[in-house]
């Protein structure tokens, strides 16, 4: 059967999909901005980096980042998830601005509308395909065709 | 006196090949992942009757999901070396916004999704916008 409406429940998972992203690269990003530089000759500073606060923080949410991708596509088309998620790129610029305090051009502003209206038109259609009952899973058929074949 | 080093620039096609490189794999990564999530269920479902064990399990016994994981991994290596060759102003715009017009284009193609005219004005919208962010 064919979800058209999004629960609330699936909602908060697309926002959890948006969110996660923009602020693990963030933790990410602020964790590897207190370590000196690290390079190829001294990669155990770099397994010594995952076990900082931010790092760690970090890794934590884009794990979170990806389960809840695996799950919104679970129960929604690709086509749906994927501009959806790009809410991710406005949190990112808009917590760039306010957190980290970097100046955005009139040119970011613009992508910011643009993706804000692109993922408004997304979300108010039907987040799945309806697939008529012929293409429906196999695996209703399949204690038939064990049947027949005894 | 030093000379400063600075690294030849890609031509033209090998630059194109690099980002089409990231384009290709990322976008047969994802497909393969929403193929393998579609033919898993929904995970909702699956947690409510057996657990989060039991939605983790239907997952990693999944080998489509595998497939997937490990074209988005070469995506993540095609990424590494472009940025090595090409300035990322570049790079990051051109690869994700492009990743958004060619899912929706195999999301049509391989896995038969409904991608009507609001989703194609969402992909371009967003696309164009995404382009505009990371530039």
């Amino acid at each position: 059967m064919a979800h058209h409406k999004l629960s609330v429940r699936q909602y908060m998972i697309l926002g959890l999909v948006s969110v996660c992203t923009p602020l693990g690269d963030s933790c990410l990003s602020r964790g590897m901005a207190h370590l000196p530089p690290i390079t190829l000759s001294h990669l155990v500073s770099l397994i010594a980096a995952v076990f900082t606060p931010w790092i760690v923080l970090g890794i934590a949410l884009l794990i979170g980042y990806f389960a809840s991708y695996l799950t919104a596509l679970s129960w929604a088309d690709l086509t749906f998830v994927m501009p959806a998620a790009g809410l991710g790129n406005v949190i990112l610029a808009l917590l760039s601005r306010f957190w980290l305090h970097e100046a955005i051009s009139m040119e970011r502003w613009a992508g910011i509308v643009l993706v804000t209206v692109g993922v408004g038109f997304v979300t108010q259609g039907p987040s799945l395909t309806e697939r008529p009952p012929a293409e429906a899973p196999a695996e209703e058929e399949q204690p038939e065709l064990e049947e027949q074949m005894r | 006196m030093t000379i400063p080093f600075s690294a030849p620039q890609p031509g033209f096609w090998a630059s194109t090949a690099m980002i089409a490189a990231i384009v290709l794999t990322s976008t047969t990564g994802e497909v393969l992942t929403a193929a393998a999530m579609k033919s898993i269920g929904d995970l909702d479902e699956i947690r409510a009757h057996s657990g989060l064990g039991g939605a983790i399990r239907a997952v990693l016994t999944c080998p489509l999901f595998f497939a997937g994981v490990a074209f988005l991994a070469l995506a993540f290596f095609s990424l590494l070396m472009a940025v090595n060759h090409l300035p990322v102003s570049l790079v990051a715009p051109a690869s994700a916004s492009l990743t958004l017009v060619t899912n929706a284009i195999a999301a049509k193609l391989f896995l038969k999704e409904n991608v009507d005219r609001r989703r194609w004005t969402a992909a371009v919208l967003v696309c164009i916008g995404v382009y505009f962010l990371a530039h």
